[in-house]
């Protein structure tokens, strides 16, 4: 299972320290951060609107930030993950990786793990679900 | 300009001459490709450190619309 990860645009200067301290207190401040074109409720893109559809979907509670509103934390996050695409999972402070990765997990059963692991309240029987209608 | 398969493949296997590298068509446009990626460098990697090696082998060409690689999937695993 695999989906088009669409690159972003470089910004010619550095990434400001300021949007790194930023996007540290961001992934601090929630279990579940997702960095994404656009919001929960109003995705600007089909890859962000993925993930943020499983997660809608398995009932986690997850901050979306979108990273069309602010120049600096769309480059940034690229430099802080090392990661050239949007959308952006974070899991505690972890970088679990963008659309291709957080899919393959969903189906594959790893995310509900990793939700387990730490403790993170999901929708098992929904989890099941999206397993159940990709098999 | 777009980037034809052969060069995205040849990029790739600049950083993993070994590897099983199948590079598909998406949308049959030449701009929506998928890249399989199979290397034993990969045993032991989780997929973020995998598909990081693999982005690092195409050397900026993801980056945003003057990008020459406008999307890319990518799977990557160890051999079985």
């Amino acid at each position: 299972m695999s989906e088009i990860t669409q690159p972003e645009a470089t910004q010619p200067e550095a990434t400001q320290s300021g949007a790194l301290d930023t996007i540290r207190q961001i992934i601090a401040s929630k279990d579940v951060v997702l960095f994404m074109k656009g919001t929960r409720t109003m995705p600007q893109c089909g890859f962000s609107s993925r993930v943020a559809g499983v997660l809608n979907y398995m009932g986690v509670e997850f901050l979306d930030v979108n990273v069309l509103a602010d120049a600096g934390i769309r480059q940034g996050i690229k430099d802080f993950s090392d990661w050239p695409t949007i959308p952006q999972l974070y899991v505690r402070g972890e970088f679990v990786g963008g659309c291709d990765i957080v899919t393959e997990m969903a189906l594959s059963g790893e995310l509900d793990a990793l939700f387990e692991q730490h403790g993170i309240a999901y929708d098992k029987a929904a989890a099941e679900k999206i397993r159940e209608a990709n098999a | 300009m777009p980037m034809e398969a052969q060069d995205i493949e040849n990029l790739i296997r600049e950083s993993f001459p070994e590897a099983k590298i199948t590079i598909t068509d998406l949308a049959g446009d030449g701009n929506h490709w998928a890249a399989e990626v199979i290397d034993e460098s990969f045993r032991g990697l989780n997929r973020v450190q995998q598909q990081r090696a693999v982005y690092a082998s195409l050397k900026g060409r993801m980056d945003g619309p003057s990008g020459a690689l406008h999307a890319l999937a990518l799977t990557t695993k160890a051999p079985d």
